[in-house]
């Protein structure tokens, strides 16, 4: 597996706040102190999941906040920061608005998942796992269509907005039909 | 639970901090409170067995607190979430 430096996490962030035309935090230390909250995530569960947030170390549990994380766009949009603040709006990278805590969008059902989660994996760790016991109990990946833009997600469950056009929720139906590949 | 301990002079109050060791706002929090010389102990939850994992979610949430860190527990009844200068100055008499 290839290193993940420091420079590598830096310049993904700063790509993707190009695209969405947000600001990285101006202050550099705390900056960079997101940074590596972000690399030692990635090294320790795989992937760059919030630095601000306790994960679970699953995959499927802590989807929602792997940076970007589901809930940035409406925290930048509502409080001109997402949680961790990593990603800010015009106004407070250049410092005419103060950065400051951003209260907590994601569900406590969803946040509580990281307390026990290990329980359940360490108990299906001897057995072989298979792809069913792999998932978190309950739920299965379905397709899912937003109806304002037509963006498709395979997931368990529709995510906080569309990545797309940034419609809520509840404009995502499940696409029922079957959809046979073969 | 391993808690360490950052001694201080001002003591008059049990300040237990909760906080993920990747997190920027924690990172202040605990700066905080140490620039203003306050006695506390903290713990990073993200690096605890998952046992007590589960010792501090009752913990923080028998006091009516979210999930969020940093959260601090001032002596064992006042609960401050986040990085809220204003709120740990009222708290603790800075």
């Amino acid at each position: 597996m290839t290193e993940i430096t420091l420079e590598m996490v830096k310049q993904r962030a700063e790509a993707d706040a190009r695209t969405y035309g947000y600001y990285l935090n101006p202050d550099p230390k705390f900056l960079q102190s997101l940074l590596e909250g972000l690399k030692r995530n990635e090294e320790r569960y795989g992937y760059p999941s919030c630095p601000c947030r306790l994960a679970s170390g699953k995959f499927e549990i802590d989807r929602d906040i792997i940076c970007p994380c589901d809930y940035r766009d409406p925290d930048v949009a509502e409080f001109g920061a997402c949680y961790c603040a990593l990603y800010v709006r015009k106004d407070l990278y250049e410092g005419k608005t103060e950065v400051k805590p951003v209260p907590e969008r994601r569900p406590l059902e969803k946040q509580s998942k990281a307390y026990n989660a290990a329980t359940t994996a360490s108990e299906a760790k001897p057995a072989t796992p298979t792809k069913e016991e792999a998932k978190p109990s309950g739920s299965k990946p379905k397709l899912w269509y937003c109806k304002q833009c037509g963006y498709v997600v395979f997931r368990d469950e529709p995510p906080y907005t569309c990545p797309i056009c940034k419609a809520k929720k509840e404009m995502f139906a499940e696409i029922k039909t079957r959809i046979d590949f073969t | 639970m391993q808690f360490s301990k950052v001694s201080g002079q001002k003591r008059q109050h049990k300040v237990i901090l909760y906080a993920l060791s990747t997190c920027a706002w924690c990172r202040m929090t605990k700066q905080f409170l140490e620039d203003n010389n306050v006695e506390f102990e903290y713990v990073y939850v993200d690096l605890c067995e998952e046992e007590d994992k589960q010792k501090i979610r009752d913990h923080i949430q028998s006091k009516g607190g979210p999930l969020s860190y940093p959260t601090i527990i001032v002596d064992d009844n006042m609960i401050i979430t986040g990085f809220r200068t204003d709120k740990i100055r009222e708290a603790l008499g800075l």
